[in-house]
């Protein structure tokens, strides 16, 4: 009896639900990867789910993880903030395109002072993180800032302690403008810290710097802008300097020369350009050349369709850049080439 | 429960032979009679006792044997999973370090570089393991005096009203998630340490030789003598339970003599409770260790981080299970591999450690089998 029950009440919530669902006939869209961009993406599946009744389902569970489950065949698309290189896209069957960029901006926590009103080199950023500028008062820093008056107290360094593609822009970042650092650490997504401490993720390093006293991190710009944290200026690759704005970011991405890099393969740290801000990048979307379930990646490509053609004032509300038309023209051209479906 | 009752309860057409089967199937299987007697009683009454009347008696025994087979095999397989379970994790653990094991050898053990993003990847268990030793031993020295004494005044000081109380605060500081110690920790202790505790020990030692280096500074809100302090409040109540449940099993009789003849309350407990108790507050202890190496999230929140060693105990550092928490997801080859062997090398720390607190109250157990 109670079986029976039980029985058409699972039938019941069954009918129910395909119901609610009947407008999205399609299966959801799942995707994983990076978290630079999840508060994006999430936000253009809410409106896109709205408008076509498709849903997306993104976890961001890190660069990293996102390349493996690509690889391994089980989300319809990978997401990850460190583009891979061509040829390893070319031996594992997958398509790479960048999707929206953003900044990553130095942070820090000294008394007295305001947003924007440090300015800091990237060699100077460097030798901080290699731990050889150890003081807010040592001379290189009152160098580059004549009129403020900074403590004479020890730099508590914070970095990412996860592995993050915010990491990879950033210590890319330094061994472009810093040798030593290139030498000592180099690049990476987690790399060996000469020195402070390790937070994880973007909102553990903005909450640590916003905690400590006399630190210095970086996040990427959202997280400092909700945070109200004291954001840095920095001196561009062009000696001028710069305060990170969606100008500069866009200054930046659009000195970048898509056109050119097979798989998109772009790193927009340091671009040249007056007006550049730094330490930019872009997020990047995988997908399998051939994929399995030709369905799904039909409906991802519609949704990253229509998110590059709606979607980019949601982007830039949330101080996301979004790729410049030009690009936009060329990845669609690269999608009915190389994507059959 | 005598005989007698159990006959007077047991149904009247039970009586005689049929009892006296059940009653030895029973006995033979629990070896407590007691006990066997009860549990037949309540099958009687329960399934075969309305059959019994028209069915015959194979058939109830059949029903039984039927019944106990079934459990002795459900419970059976639910060890044996146990068992396969470990197994399995053991296996997976050493194929998925493999390569780190090739790679670097027991080099792994003596590096204190990691740095995945080399070129090649140079990787070393050094740091995360002196990490891990350290904070333990530093949460253990001050967890074992303050939980020992815990235990101490309530078995022995406490006025009646108040062991309850006291006993149950302690219990509920086990039962606090560690996020919820981790976010304390880095959002109060943190910074409280940070601007008071640590200047003054720094201040205190600077200029004395090594004092000075292990209390060095800058202040640090995250650190390992925080990490350590936390893992001490989580293990505490681990060492109070066990050291207060060992502590009543001392015979007042030992203690009233020691009392009659004139002791202090801090004589009966040097001289009589711990010697008497050892074994088993040593064992006590162990369990904490082993608690204390293997925490994650709390450490994660306060421990820094940082691949260094450092002669400061103020200085940031990391732990093994820290370090696999915070890099595991965005790890792949070689790295993955390293993190899969740094969790080995804790499985095998704390394999040991367990081990030796088994061995010891195994000890205390055989102890008190001899006194008894």
């Amino acid at each position: 009896m109670n079986f029976f029950k039980a029985i058409a009440a699972a039938g019941l919530i069954a009918a129910s639900a395909s119901a609610f669902s009947l407008p999205a006939r399609a299966a959801d869209i799942t995707g994983a990867g990076a978290t630079f961009p999840f508060p994006v993406y999430s936000k253009w599946a809410d409106a896109y789910k709205k408008e076509t009744g498709n849903g997306l389902n993104y976890q961001s569970i890190g660069s990293g993880a996102g390349i493996k489950q690509i690889l391994a065949k089980t989300v319809t698309f990978g997401a990850t903030d460190a583009p891979l290189k061509a040829d390893k896209l070319d031996k594992d069957g997958l398509l790479q395109w960048p999707m929206v960029m953003g900044a990553i901006v130095p942070v820090v926590n000294v008394e007295g002072v305001r947003p924007g009103e440090l300015i800091l080199s990237g060699e100077l950023l460097g030798d901080i993180y290699l731990g050889k500028v150890t003081k807010w008062d040592d001379p290189a820093i009152a160098k580059l800032n004549p009129k403020l008056k900074l403590p004479s107290a020890a730099i508590a360094v914070v970095h990412r302690s996860d592995g993050s593609g915010t990491s990879f822009n950033f210590t890319n970042y330094l061994s472009k403008v810093n040798a030593e650092w290139k030498s000592r650490v180099g690049e990476g997504t987690a790399v060996e810290w000469p020195a402070g401490v390790g937070a994880k993720g973007n909102e553990g390093v903005s909450g640590n710097v916003g905690q400590t006293r006399n630190s210095i991190g970086y996040v990427e710009y959202a997280y400092a802008k909700q945070n109200k944290l004291v954001y840095a200026a920095l001196i561009n690759k062009a000696g001028k300097t710069v305060q990170p704005t969606v100008a500069a970011f866009q200054a930046a991405a659009a000195n970048a020369d898509w056109a050119h890099a097979p798989g998109y393969y772009v790193i927009l740290t340091d671009q040249p350009g007056e007006a550049s801000w730094p330490i930019t990048a872009a997020t990047f979307i995988l997908m399998q050349k051939e994929p399995v379930d030709k369905a799904a990646s039909t409906e991802a490509i519609k949704f990253f369709k229509w998110s590059f053609e709606k979607g980019g004032k949601m982007a830039e509300e949330l101080d996301y850049i979004p790729m410049p038309e030009s690009v936009v023209k060329q990845i669609e051209k690269t999608w009915t080439s190389e994507i059959r479906s | 429960m005598s005989a007698a009752e159990e006959r007077h309860g047991a149904p009247p057409f039970f009586k005689g032979s049929c009892e006296k089967v059940f009653l030895r199937r029973f006995a033979g299987h629990m070896r407590d009679r007691k006990q066997g007697i009860g549990v037949a009683e309540i099958a009687v009454h329960g399934s075969a006792m309305e059959q019994a009347g028209s069915h015959d008696r194979t058939r109830a025994l059949n029903a039984f044997r039927l019944g106990d087979k079934a459990f002795y095999w459900t419970t059976r397989i639910c060890a044996i999973l146990v068992l396969l379970l470990l197994g399995g994790i053991i296996v997976s653990l050493i194929v998925g370090a493999w390569p780190a094991i090739v790679q670097f050898g027991s080099a792994f053990l003596t590096t204190q570089r990691w740095a995945p993003s080399a070129e090649p990847p140079v990787l070393g268990a050094l740091s995360p393991l002196y990490g891990t030793i350290l904070t333990s031993v530093i949460a253990m020295a001050i967890a074992i005096p303050v939980g020992i004494g815990i235990a101490v005044f309530l078995t022995e000081l406490c006025p009646l009203w108040a062991r309850r109380p006291i006993g149950m605060a302690i219990e509920l500081l086990a039962g606090i998630p560690s996020i919820i110690y981790g976010m304390w920790g880095f959002f109060i202790l943190g910074p409280f340490l940070a601007n008071t505790v640590q200047p003054f020990f720094i201040d205190l030692f600077a200029g004395v030789p090594v004092l000075g280096s292990i209390f060095g500074g800058p202040p640090s809100y995250l650190s390992l003598f925080n990490a350590s302090l936390i893992l001490a409040i989580m293990v505490l109540p681990f060492i109070t339970a066990i050291s207060r449940d060992v502590f009543a099993t001392v015979p007042p009789v030992l203690k009233e003599a020691a009392y009659g003849v004139g002791c202090t309350t801090w004589e009966v407990v040097r001289h009589v409770v711990l010697p008497y108790t050892r074994v088993g507050v040593i064992g006590g202890v162990m369990l904490a260790l082993g608690r204390a190496l293997g925490e994650t999230m709390a450490v994660t929140f306060i421990i820094g981080n940082s691949f260094r060693i450092s002669p400061s105990i103020f200085a940031p550092g990391t732990t093994i299970s820290a370090a696999i928490a915070s890099e595991f997801a965005e790890s792949d080859g070689l790295h993955q591999s390293s993190l899969m062997l740094l969790g080995l090398l804790l499985f095998v720390l704390t394999f040991f450690v367990l081990a030796a607190a088994r061995l010891m109250l195994l000890r205390l157990e055989k102890k008190a089998g001899k006194q008894a």
